[in-house]
């Protein structure tokens, strides 16, 4: 594997308050060029701060962190970012919006009509470029914002629940969609979520965090071959990596059987 | 074009109203005989404004002269005050007591001293315009500041924008819905310091009709002059609405 994309180690995070509350406990965590990672947790877990701090929007109390071989002390180079809302600017058109990441870097957008143009069909969102986001529906609206992310080509894409605020038919369309989008461009993606069936669809490696403090208690290779269809999550290997996280979750008291209470 | 239609309906509905209104008024004065100088007619506060048009418009381009200019400088101002708070929390902390502070003093009871401040033309009233106008300003361009969405303030942050690019880019379009509902209070409020300076000291403008003829009991005048203020006002506030309707057309899209 070629040079790796996040190197972590070690890295703590403390929240000093009147109680100090420790958000990150010695995370560990190398993500090599062009692997998808799922960041895999409950509510709480730290997975969020996690992608905040390779984001470089917090900083780290202890360790190191190194985003494309430079040490993190403020936004990386080259990252680009999706949230669990949309965040498009309603005044702008949907090839507007996919322009702001280049406006922002006062580059000129006539050098990226022919990017919007190739993400956007790749998005399926070419009919839709002249409308505005709340002409589109709430799937539609995440794939440009996706767009958004990808328009000048980052090394590292970063994804906060990016599906969690879709319901479960769009969820699984959007699952398809990435996964296809991702097969085309293969940037590196830090994808998080709290879904296990998503997280084990997508990513090529789930890093599984659990909470109090935050920390990675396992990592799970994906070694499913793809393009992966939506009925490989029947398949039998699909749910043997599926329960093993339950079972992380149940020895961890985060998830409880219904009896056993 | 669905639209359009109820809008003109409203429209109709408003002309209407205030027509009923009118006559009422015309058929009571008559009927009961009121003498003008308690309550003219309609008809006769129009014949007066007609007897001396060039006059009544001269004087109301002398108020609208000072209301403009003390809302001008109230935007332009508010939005810069406005802009310092929101980004820097020392100049917040500095400046809010003082704004709350002389908001509560009532402004018009300031009119006076600024006639000492500033002498008897044009400035001492664009001053009044101005200070009754900034803060709704200031307040709902904070507000719209404050409601960019996190996540763009975020992406913003990742992408490493130049501040100057977010301001434009982001800071202002978010907030321009709020600006110009701040700045419609604005243009009515600036109209009232214009009339309460010409009130204190004045040669001209319709604040000065107002207070030159109620002096001589010519209640028509009075009138008139009130007629010119409403027609001003309407007009203002309708040239603002415009300005949002055409900066502000995405809001509509659906």
């Amino acid at each position: 594997m070629s040079l790796p994309s996040v190197v972590a180690r070690d890295v703590q995070k403390v929240y000093s308050g009147d109680r100090d509350v420790l958000a990150l406990e010695k995370v560990s965590l190398n993500i090599g060029n062009g692997e998808f990672v799922s960041i895999l947790g409950p509510s709480g877990c730290g997975k969020s701060t996690f992608l905040r701090c390779v984001a470089g929007l917090e900083s780290i109390t202890d360790g190191e962190l190194f985003v494309e071989g430079r040490k993190v002390v403020g936004p990386p180079d080259h990252v680009g970012m999706v949230f669990q809302r949309d965040a498009l600017l309603d005044w702008r058109t949907i090839e507007e919006n996919i322009y702001l990441p280049i406006e922002f870097k006062g580059k000129a957008r006539a050098d990226y009509r022919e990017k919007a143009k190739q993400l956007l069909k790749l998005t399926g969102l070419s009919d839709f470029a002249d409308r505005y986001p709340r002409q589109l529906s709430g799937g539609m609206r995440q794939r440009a914002s996706i767009c958004r992310a990808l328009i000048d080509d980052p090394a590292l894409l970063m994804m906060d629940e990016p599906f969690g605020a879709l319901d479960a038919f769009t969820r699984d369309q959007m699952n398809v969609e990435l996964q296809r989008i991702w097969m085309k461009t293969r940037n590196t993606v830090m994808f998080v979520t709290h879904g296990i069936t998503e997280a084990v669809f997508l990513a090529d490696r789930v890093v599984v965090f659990a909470p109090r403090p935050g920390r990675i208690i396992e990592t799970l290779e994906i070694t499913l071959p793809r393009p992966r269809p939506l009925d490989i999550r029947a398949s039998a290997e699909f749910g043997r990596y599926c329960s093993r996280i339950r079972e992380l979750f149940q020895d961890m008291g985060i998830m409880k059987e219904e009896n056993a209470a | 074009m669905k639209r359009l239609r109820p809008r003109n309906w409203d429209l109709a509905w408003g002309a209407a109203s205030v027509f009923v209104v009118l006559a009422l008024w015309e058929l009571a004065v008559r009927a009961l005989s009121i003498r003008p100088l308690l309550l003219p007619a309609p008809t006769s506060i129009l014949a007066e404004i007609g007897s001396d048009w060039i006059w009544y418009l001269q004087q109301a381009w002398y108020t609208l002269v000072v209301t403009l200019l003390g809302f001008v400088c109230a935007v332009v101002v508010g939005v810069l005050v406005a802009m310092l708070m929101v980004n820097s929390r020392l100049f917040e902390k500095i400046t809010y007591p003082l704004v709350v502070a002389t908001n509560s003093v009532p402004k018009v009871a300031l009119a006076p001293l600024f006639v000492i401040w500033l002498g008897t033309d044009l400035k001492p009233k664009v001053a009044i315009a101005f200070l009754l106008a900034i803060f709704p300003v200031i307040v709902d361009t904070v507000h719209g500041f404050r409601s960019v969405p996190q996540d763009i303030v975020d992406l913003g942050k990742v992408l490493r924008s130049s501040p100057a690019a977010f301001f434009f880019k982001v800071s202002i379009p978010c907030a321009l819905p709020s600006i110009f509902a701040g700045s419609k209070v604005a243009i009515s409020l600036s109209l009232v310091g214009a009339i309460v300076g010409e009130f204190v000291s004045s040669q001209r403008g319709l604040g000065n009709v107002i207070l030159s003829a109620q002096g001589v009991f010519d209640t028509p005048r009075v009138f008139a002059a009130i007629v010119m203020l409403v027609v001003m006002s309407m007009l203002t506030f309708g040239v603002l609405a415009w300005l949002e309707h055409h900066f502000t057309s995405w809001r509509r899209k659906h």
